[in-house]
């Protein structure tokens, strides 16, 4: 006979045994025709939940959730969190405590492209819901949900790509996300909301929101933010060159 | 220590909360109550420890709490089975399967998952559930076996096969 155990046809189905170890399961299932069923069956559970609940990974987030922690009658977390200062934290506080006052809106701006930012930027799978293949219908079909005709700007000379786009919720409606990448594989996000605080410009500005940097800047209707997980005089660069397409 | 992590994990605890409780709006709510839990403790967190199954132990506790606090309020049978509702799903193989994970001992579900879906290694599974690697093999054992007599009692074992 052999030690083969079940828990060795388990770590064999989950890919958790080291190699030698693999290898003897492997053989041992050559000739015990019913562990081998086992092992099929359990695999096929696999693949048959992550078909099932996969889509949810390509779901826009809730702003609820992207605003945890934010709800007002748990105020004391906040006092907790403040050492850790989330993002997230910032997002939900600047958003709900202070409403649509214009200057604190052009505030909140860039905590909430950095969220946004640092929820998509590291999906490997789903990090967009229509990819630049689709561009003109990507572009149409977010100017049409944000109410404004949306230009995508060309970062090629600054060694970026269009991935492609996705619609998220924001707390004024909906808010368009680009992605670009470069060749090494670094992402930045041009994030572009509705500004309803009445049309005003400003300046184009910067903003540390922990490790990533974001450009924002008003431009009538429309706000801008550029989020990267990057310095930000290597940002500023690429910024250089949307700002002065987008709003030139 | 980097709390922009956290929201990075958030499609994920999503797909978990998902198939964990079912109802959508009952998943955002267990990942929301994870979130703040998250942020409150986000001190505790030992940087460099595995931040996943530190998120993923979070949501086991306040999952386990609100199931404590669901029992506590007596609900029916009726009113359980409307927050079960009718999940979508894009086949019939898959909501058979959506309706047996749901039979399923929590405990079990809970270790199906991890390991299954989210595909944790035992040893992050042990940590997020807070039991020994050998608990979460007994239950994995189980879980498994019984979901597959759930799949073949509903149907013939064939139908089993996903279509992609």
């Amino acid at each position: 006979m052999n030690d083969i155990t079940e828990t060795d046809l388990h770590a064999f189905a989950d890919g958790q045994l080291e190699e030698a170890r693999r290898l003897r399961v492997e053989a041992h299932l050559a000739t015990d025709a019913a562990a081998a069923e086992s092992v099929r069956i359990w695999r096929e559970q696999g693949e048959a939940l992550r078909a099932l609940y996969n889509r949810v990974l390509n779901e826009p987030v809730p702003q609820r959730l992207l605003a945890a922690g934010a709800r007002r009658r748990r105020w004391p977390y906040y006092a907790l969190a403040a050492g850790a200062l989330g993002l997230s934290f910032g997002l939900g506080w600047m958003t709900r405590a202070y409403r649509a006052d214009a200057s604190v809106e052009t505030a909140a701006l860039p905590r909430r492209a950095a969220v946004a930012y640092a929820v998509y930027a590291p999906e490997v799978r789903h990090p967009v819901e229509v990819g630049a293949d689709h561009q003109d219908q990507l572009v149409k079909w977010l100017s049409k949900r944000l109410g404004h005709e949306l230009r995508v700007p060309i970062l090629t000379r600054q060694g970026f790509q269009l991935v492609g786009g996705r619609l998220l919720p924001g707390r004024t409606g909906p808010v368009a996300q680009f992605m670009y990448q470069n060749a090494k594989g670094k992402r930045i996000t041009l994030y572009v909301s509705r500004h309803q605080a009445g049309p005003r410009d400003t300046a184009f500005r910067f903003s540390q929101e922990d490790k990533i940097s974001v450009f924002y800047w008003i431009d009538g209707t429309l706000g801008y933010a550029l989020s990267a997980e990057m310095p930000r005089a290597h940002l500023l660069d690429v910024a250089t060159a949307v700002y002065s397409q987008l709003s030139p | 220590m980097d709390s922009t992590e956290i929201a990075a994990h958030i499609p994920r605890l999503r797909r978990y909360a998902r198939a964990l409780a079912g109802d959508s709006d009952r998943a955002d709510d267990l990942v929301q109550d994870t979130l703040e839990r998250a942020l409150a403790k986000f001190h505790l967190w030992r940087g460099g420890s595995d931040m996943r199954a530190w998120m993923f132990a979070i949501m086991h506790n306040v999952f386990i709490n609100q199931l404590k606090q669901r029992r506590e309020l007596a609900l029916d049978e009726a009113a359980e089975a409307r927050l079960e509702g009718a999940p979508r799903a894009d086949s019939l193989e898959l909501r058979d399967l959506d309706a047996a994970l749901k039979r399923l001992p929590t405990e079990q579900r809970e270790v199906l998952l991890l390991v299954g879906l989210e595909q944790l290694s035992y040893s992050e599974a042990s940590q997020a559930l807070n039991v020994p690697v050998g608990t979460v093999m007994s239950r994995l054992s189980r879980g498994r076996e019984r979901l597959r007599a759930l799949m073949s009692g509903a149907m013939p074992a064939a139908n089993l096969k996903l279509v992609k």
